[in-house]
């Protein structure tokens, strides 16, 4: 898959779209999220980089990028949110590179995951903490 | 009588040169040397690169006085290390005389009586006294600013900026990099740029909306045959620490991977030695050095720190210079074959007494000033005890700003922001209109008055705390602890966001606060925009003259537990 940026971000506002405000996702509805993806399969990890901002500049439009040679599919999560699903990125096999860029919504600070489900059917995952900060005091 | 000059002729030398093939502390070496310019300046040129370092001078054009802090606490991995050792701790070990000049100019400890023994540190015309005698003995030395420069002051307030570029840009640096600087709007920041004639460096600024490079990341500089690369790195946290909408279009972070790239590429290029002049705070850079292999230097800024040697971690060398003008760092280094060889550091302190001011850097300051002298010199008030802010933790000046906002605009608690910046007044002084401008010049001084309930104050503060005290640095965001009046709380660092305060009090009943009931609260410098109220140097002007002396009592209304 070769996104341009502008479909990247169009992507992006579809991630931004799917979370509207619900009742806080129990751990079980991350659970469901992730087994739906891996079919109960085990995660290992390695192989897949996400980069994002360590303190979001804006909760609302958090920039993230995941990476993962070799990829057909990235799930990407964040549990804290209304709607733990973000989105997930599918491959085809004369994709360029398995890489892809967007915006999403983060309701509070939490632990955002990236699950890649890789070629030969196995399971990667990569996981980062995105503060949301009310800020201040800049010192 | 013993003048100035004469008492700190006969006081211990203020500092010692120190690197890899000086054997003992900062003081050691100058032991029983008298304290004058001559020894300040003393250093004996090693190698083939010079680097002069210099940061977060916000605004201070003339000499002032700085408490630094009492309480500066490290957590996770930082916990114990310097720059997080004060007072009597810092002086075991560096190994350095209560009492001395390094004594004051490093620690908190007597600084009222001292003060007024070695006088006010810093001064442009001191600094450019002090840098002209390094190009002298090294032509080729690279100067470079850490930024928060461009800030701080009632005339940077009026120029917007003006003095403090006028004034830098006579010291002729090689590169800057920036944090305070954006406040004052992108439209003036792009003005000022424009014109500055040595690059303004950012490797983390980025377009917003496009996330490609907004500024240049390095440059690339030739000095005595050697090819010594500069990454820029601004403060990564500009728009959430301070008001986005000032530079509305620009994107930060720490970006560790786009610093490795950086340092690939002028490594690619040919450079031989990699310097990164940073204003992430120290230990955002401790753990940066940590994870990004080839940067042989990083000049410190943002936190203040002043460290009289360096910290090493691995091959990567910190350097913490200090702020509002109180030191310079003079760093010579052997470069052979793209490695250090050799190094000698010498932390510069400013004293104002004893360095000579130069007369044409004295003549630029004063004509940054003239227009403004008269209002700057008015006495609004006087103080009883000495007044600073420095430290994780309420400090007087804020207890002050607290007090005057409680009264002025009748609120029962007041949030005054931990900045690390603003100088000390000493007891027993006036203080002028200038003094109080030091303390809260800023482009969003609006001083609000609103309703919280118990719920959103705890939560404020539990989220401000998790900016100071999270254990991992590359959470950490702003300044030190926002400065609270009118209530006491306990807080205990080393717990987890949501954890740390408890106790919540209000003062003037005793009780404790209810989360579910209304309090009126005053505050000021909010990052949100809009926010209404009259500029904060109004409100404690106007409390000041009416009460004309003011002594601050000891707060005691914040128990801190550091596990």
């Amino acid at each position: 898959m070769r996104l341009s940026r502008r479909e990247v971000l169009a992507v992006g506002a579809g991630g931004v779209a799917l979370a509207v405000l619900a009742p806080r996702a129990e751990a079980s509805a991350v659970d469901d999220v992730v087994n739906q993806f891996t079919g109960g399969a085990s995660v290992g990890t390695g192989g897949v980089t996400l980069t994002a901002p360590e303190i979001a500049e804006n909760g609302n439009t958090v920039p993230i990028t995941v990476d993962a040679p070799g990829a057909t599919a990235i799930l990407v999560i964040a549990p804290n949110n209304p709607t733990p699903a973000v989105c997930t990125f599918n491959f085809g096999p004369m994709a360029g590179s398995q890489k892809a860029a967007t915006r999403i919504r983060l309701a509070q600070t939490q632990e955002v995951s990236a699950i890649a489900k890789m070629a030969d059917g196995s399971f990667k995952k990569a996981a980062m903490t995105i503060k949301v900060t009310v800020g201040g005091c800049g010192g | 009588m013993i003048s100035r000059r004469d008492f700190l002729q006969a006081a211990v030398a203020a500092s010692a040169i120190w690197g890899a093939d000086g054997v003992g502390r900062w003081s050691r070496l100058a032991a029983q040397q008298a304290l004058s310019q001559d020894k300040l300046l003393e250093f004996d040129t090693l190698g083939n690169v010079t680097l002069i370092h210099i940061t977060d001078s916000h605004g201070q054009l003339v000499p002032d006085w700085f408490r630094e802090p009492e309480t500066n606490l490290g957590v996770g991995a930082d916990k114990g290390l310097p720059p997080h050792v004060t007072g009597a701790d810092f002086l075991k070990l560096y190994n350095l005389k209560p009492g001395s000049p390094e004594a004051y100019a490093l620690t908190y400890l007597d600084f009222d009586a001292l003060a007024k023994g070695y006088g006010k540190m810093g001064g442009f015309d001191r600094i450019a006294t002090v840098v002209k005698a390094i190009r002298a003995a090294r032509p080729e030395a690279l100067l470079l600013d850490g930024g928060d420069t461009w800030h701080g002051s009632y005339t940077v307030l009026k120029t917007q900026g003006q003095d403090m570029v006028n004034a830098m840009g006579a010291l002729k640096p090689d590169a800057m990099t920036s944090h305070w600087e954006f406040t004052l709007g992108i439209d003036r920041v792009k003005e000022i740029v424009k014109g500055l004639g040595f690059p303004f460096l950012g490797a983390n600024i980025f377009d917003a909306t496009w996330d490609e490079p907004a500024y240049d990341p390095y440059k690339i500089f030739e000095r005595g045959g050697v090819q010594i690369a500069v990454i820029g790195q601004a403060f990564p946290y500009l728009p959430v620490a301070n008001p986005k909408g000032m530079f509305p279009d620009l994107s930060f972070g720490i970006r560790e991977d786009r610093i490795a790239q950086m340092v690939q590429e002028v490594r690619g290029k040919g450079a031989d030695l990699v310097v990164l002049l940073s204003h992430n705070g120290f230990d955002v850079d401790r753990k940066l050095a940590g994870r990004v292999a080839g940067i042989d230097v990083i000049l410190t800024g943002h936190t203040h720190d002043a460290l009289p040697e360096p910290v090493m971690v691995g091959k990567t060398m910190l350097i913490a210079s200090g702020s509002n003008g109180k030191f310079i760092t003079r760093l010579d280094l052997d470069v052979q074959g793209k490695e250090i060889k050799a190094f000698r550091h010498k932390l510069i302190p400013i004293f104002s007494d004893v360095i000579a001011p130069d007369a044409e850097m004295a003549k630029l300051v004063a004509a940054q000033r003239a227009p403004y002298e008269k209002e700057m010199a008015e006495v609004i008030g006087h103080t009883g005890g000495l007044l600073y802010r420095r430290g994780n933790f309420n400090g007087t000046w804020d207890d002050l700003i607290c007090n005057a906002m409680i009264e002025e605009r009748e609120a029962d608690i007041a949030l005054s922001p931990g900045f690390r910046w603003g100088p000390s007044v000493i007891a027993g002084q006036p203080i002028t209109r200038e003094d109080l401008y030091n303390a809260t010049a800023m482009t969003y001084p609006n001083c609000y008055r609103s309703e919280m309930t118990g719920a959103q104050l705890k939560a404020i503060l539990e989220d401000v705390a998790d900016n100071l005290f999270n254990p991992d640095p590359y959470y950490q965001q702003g300044g030190d602890m926002v400065r609270v009046g009118g209530m006491g709380y306990a807080i205990d660092v080393t717990k987890k966001q949501g954890e740390r305060l408890s106790n919540m009090t209000l003062l003037k009943t005793g009780a404790p606060v209810d989360p579910a009931k209304t309090y009126v609260v005053a505050g000021w410098a909010s990052v949100n925009q809009g926010t209404e109220g009259p500029p904060i140097w109004e409100v404690v002007e106007s409390w000041l003259k009416r009460k004309g002396t003011v002594t601050i009592e000891p707060n005691h209304s914040v128990a801190v537990t550091a596990g």
